[in-house]
């Protein structure tokens, strides 16, 4: 079996899981681009449900009072009782909840879906309304996500399943193999199927190998496990089933390689013996019908030296079925930045901020595009309504047009504040280690102010962003003070690289600000060839370009030993202040800064 | 309804648990922030501290939680006026705060129904009135929109919650141990927010495989039958219960030796705490754990202990230090072993 067939298999195996034992396992988290691809894997899912089951979409402008249920205004005005709406979720309690543009949803819409994963039990204290339904659901959430786009992590640990379509092929998809009667037969061996001890074991030494820290992650696999042994006819989980839930739970989870085959293979390699060699592994499971040979796999274990070499199998089994691009990814950047990759998305969650904090509400008119604050327009409301008496149509309650009360955002921006540091040979020489601190001493500063901080340095030929925006000081500081000196001055680059991130940044919503470290004597040009001239003049132009690609204020920090003039023209042609500073005083450095960012 | 899963059944997370039993024999030590890895079970351990609460008296009918026996200035101002109500034995309230409530079912508001229906204007009690003098608790604390913070803190700081909105004018008592729980990795806490808290606990993964399927086993057992599960750990549950019930009614007899109040003031001027807030709840808590451990003088273990929860959240923080609150504390714990 080729390796998209098998990875096509896996997405069907986790498709029937979800179906079989939805809120025990959470979900799939669905990695793919829309398509034919992602449609015809979710019709088919969907296939495998009586029609009754329900399967909402949740779209990512969803309200919080039409996801979580509130006042039903329309009703409520009618009969003169507060009337509840069932919300969205209440709606699709035992069925799926299909999560669209997932890597979008902020933490209005995933927070809620979270907790109901823990505790099916939706509770609702909102406008007036105190109310608890049962709520068990499983999620399917629709990641599109590119580069650093993902699903909240807080979510996305709690979906069992992780798989990608992305790079499958049309020419392999086929019709399911199971079907609507095989999960319900599977239903019914699913609480009689047991996870001995062994098999718990080696599921969490996986956890350990692959560097998956949270126990829930542990949890999910071995009821997925349990699942599957119920969908292959088992009783009792076998290897079968502990291979499948590597590929399906655990290694999508990875952080790291499990450390002792094969230490630092070169990504290509890999690559290669992964797509060369697909008999290498154990033919994937679901080829093999029916009870799984679960005695003889059981007997094998035993006799060779305790669970170590069977889990070594396990992993080498999924690691030649593995999709060569995340091993790839695995190699190359992951490892290293675990911590660096969850919390670079901190930055993103907190965005949930800025749609802004209501203020209370205010009498006011809801038709000049102002939100109307229900609630409050109703109790204004209620107070009148004996003196005012019927209304002339009938209706129960008089609202008149004074009663209208509109909900206040105050916008808070969140500003980031960009450090681009000059780490050239020419600015090393004089005071890197200087200028190195003064941007500790910036960074404590942006702390103080609860802001977000990003670093860009540049030396050699390139320029690069060595911290993503963050509120983490202690990364800022540790990439900075692992900041090597030395090369040349790549300034253009410097200033492409700047004027993206700027860009990138207020297009989120947020306002950003940078301050440049640098003596401003550029020599290299972007192509990577030398000559002060044409670099000069190539870093002058990007600068004009960035002042018109963006409104974020600046600062030119010069770190020269002597004001130079070459700083000096930068910042004019960058449209941002000039700060000489002949002797680094970290303090006066602290203040201009402020003086900007404000 | 879905059960939750019992409390003694918690694999690990001793320090988590202990903090959380802590503070509810003595609710004046003022809050536990539960920080951590996701998955750790942080929300689950104070899901299962409804089950273990001991019953207190309340006024029967009376939905501020007053109790009959207090002072009048510390009721309601309905069980004030009239007749003392009558007293019934209810267990200490355990409040959860869902994600998207609303500030007016936080903090209480016009009740709608009979003011369309007869045109009255009654108060409704939110939740911060259910949870007097019990448990409120946030999850995902960081992720609380900041009014409802806001409006939080003034509580909790005050104990009475007065509500000044729809042309209602009402004050009732509102003292509650405030419990939260999150994420470090999906934002920070105002340090407001954080002050308010007395202890604060980390959580960490276990790293060993041993306890990884303890947690995965246990979990497995409870949801193949969560009543047969609940059951087994019932008498440890009772056992719990029974602890808390003695702990608070010792406490107010648990002495604090000179040698303990001054190691607690040396460990604060060592670590440079600011206040004395750091001090006092170390006494506290040294007095809160004797009482449950059913002793009737607090020992330095008893400080020790909980030292790290007391002060983690209190050092003035440097916020590029990288080595954390609690290997500070730590070592200020040998040099004061070492000095004694």
């Amino acid at each position: 079996m080729d390796e998209q067939e098998a990875r096509w298999l896996d997405a069907e195996l986790a498709a029937a899981c979800v179906m079989l034992d939805g809120h025990a396992l959470g979900g799939v988290r669905l990695r793919a681009r829309p398509g034919p691809v992602r449609d015809f894997w979710l019709q088919q899912t969907r296939a495998l449900a009586s029609a009754e089951r329900p399967w909402r979409k949740i779209p990512l402008h969803c309200s919080e009072s039409r996801l979580l249920g509130g006042l039903d205004l329309s009703a409520t005005l009618r009969s003169g009782s507060p009337v509840v709406a069932r919300g969205l979720l209440a709606d699709a309690d035992g069925g799926i909840g299909l999560l669209c543009m997932a890597e979008r949803a902020t933490a209005t819409l995933t927070a809620p879906l979270a907790a109901l994963l823990d505790d099916p039990v939706l509770r609702i204290e909102r406008e007036g309304v105190t109310a608890q339904h049962p709520c068990s659901i499983a999620i399917i959430a629709l990641d599109e996500g590119v580069d650093d786009e993902a699903l909240t992590p807080a979510l996305a640990e709690r979906l069992a399943l992780h798989i990608d379509l992305d790079t499958l092929g049309v020419a392999v998809l086929d019709d399911f193999s199971l079907t609507r009667r095989d999960l319900e037969a599977a239903r019914l061996r699913l609480a009689d199927v047991e996870i001995d001890d062994d098999a718990v074991a080696s599921i969490c030494r996986a956890t350990l190998a692959l560097g998956i820290d949270s126990p829930r992650a542990a949890i999910l696999a071995a009821r997925t496990a349990c699942a599957l042994a119920a969908l292959a006819g088992a009783t009792r989980v076998g290897g079968e089933q502990l291979e499948q839930v590597l590929r399906l739970v655990l290694l999508p989870r990875a952080t790291r390689l499990p450390a002792p085959p094969e230490e630092e293979l070169p990504p290509e390699e890999e690559q290669a013996s992964a797509e060369e060699s697909p008999q290498d592994p154990p033919p994937p499971a679901p080829e093999q019908d029916g009870p799984a040979p679960e005695p003889e796999g059981d007997d094998q274990s035993r006799q060779r030296s305790k669970d170590e070499l069977d889990d070594e199998r396990l992993l080498d089994a999924a690691k030649a079925v593995l999709p060569a691009d995340l091993l790839k990814q695995l190699v190359a950047g992951r490892m290293k930045s675990r911590r660096q990759r969850s919390a670079g998305k901190s930055g993103a969650q907190q965005r949930h901020l800025l749609r802004g904090r209501p203020m209370g509400s205010l009498a006011g008119d809801p038709r000049s595009g102002a939100r109307l604050d229900l609630m409050a327009t109703l109790r204004t409301a209620a107070p009148w309504q004996r003196l005012r008496g019927p209304s002339p149509g009938g209706a129960r309650l008089r609202v008149e047009p004074d009663d209208f009360r509109v909900v206040r955002f105050r916008q808070r921006t969140q500003t980031v504040t960009v450090f681009v540091v000059d780490a050239s040979g020419s600015a090393a020489l004089y005071r890197l280690a200087e200028a190195k601190g003064a941007v500790e001493l910036l960074l404590a500063d942006c702390y103080v102010r609860r802001d977000e901080v990003a670093l860009i340095a540049f030396r050699g030929d390139h320029a690069e962003l060595l911290l993503p925006p963050t509120r983490s000081l202690v990364r800022a500081k540790r990439s900075l003070s692992a900041l090597p000196g030395g090369g040349g001055t790549p300034l253009a680059a410097a200033i492409d690289t700047t004027s993206e991130l700027l860009e990138q940044l207020e297009r989120r919503g947020v306002s950003p600000a940078y301050v440049m470290l640098t003596d401003g004597r550029a020599n290299i040009c972007r192509d990577g060839s030398a000559g002060r001239e044409a670099a000069t003049e190539e870093a002058l132009t990007a600068a004009q370009q960035l002042r018109l690609r963006t409104t974020a204020p600046g600062m030119v920090i010069d770190t020269s030993p002597r004001p130079h003039r070459s700083a000096d023209r930068l910042a004019r042609a960058l449209d941002a202040r000039y700060l000489p500073l002949p002797n680094a005083d970290a303090a006066q450095l602290q203040a201009a800064v402020r003086q900007v960012a404000a | 309804m879905a059960k939750a899963f019992p409390f003694t059944a918690i694999v690990g997370q001793d320090e988590m648990k202990t903090a959380l039993l802590v503070a509810a024999v003595d609710p004046s030590i003022g809050g536990v922030l539960v920080f951590g890895d996701r998955g750790t079970g942080k929300s689950t351990a104070i899901r299962a501290l409804a089950a273990l609460m001991p019953k207190i008296p309340m006024g029967d009918g009376c939905s501020f939680n007053c109790n009959p026996d207090e002072a009048r200035s510390f009721r309601c101002p309905r069980c004030a006026d009239g007749e003392a109500p009558k007293t019934r034995m209810s267990p200490i309230p355990v409040v959860d705060l869902p994600l998207g409530a609303t500030e007016d079912r936080v903090i209480g508001a016009l009740d709608l129904e009979r003011a369309l229906h007869d045109g009255e204007k009654a108060f409704e009690p939110g939740l911060l009135a259910r949870a007097h003098r019990g448990f409120l608790y946030i999850d995902e604390v960081n992720l609380l929109e900041d009014h409802i913070v806001d409006s939080l803190l003034d509580v909790a700081a005050s104990g009475e919650n007065v509500v000044e909105r729809e042309g209602l004018s009402v004050r009732h008592p509102a003292r509650f141990v405030l419990v939260g729980s999150g994420n470090p990795e999906e934002g920070e806490l105002r340090p407001q927010l954080l002050d308010r808290f007395g202890l604060s606990v980390e959580v960490r993964t276990p790293q060993d495989v041993a306890s990884r399927v303890e947690i995965v086993r246990q979990r497995d057992a409870f949801e193949r039958d969560p009543e047969g599960f609940t059951k087994k750990q019932q008498r440890k549950q009772g056992k719990v219960r029974k602890q808390l019930q003695i702990a608070r009614e010792l406490i107010d007899e648990v002495e604090v030796p000179a040698q303990v109040l001054e190691s607690a003031a040396r460990l604060c001027l060592a670590l440079g705490t600011d206040g004395l807030r750091g001090e006092l709840t170390l006494v506290r808590t040294a007095r809160a754990r004797a009482a449950l451990d059913g002793r009737t003088t607090a020992e330095l273990d008893d400080l020790r202990a909980l030292a790290p929860s007391v002060l983690r959240h209190r050092l003035r923080r440097d916020p590029l230090d990288e080595s954390g609150s609690t290997v500070r504390i730590d070592k200020a714990l040998a040099e004061l072993d070492a000095a004694a």
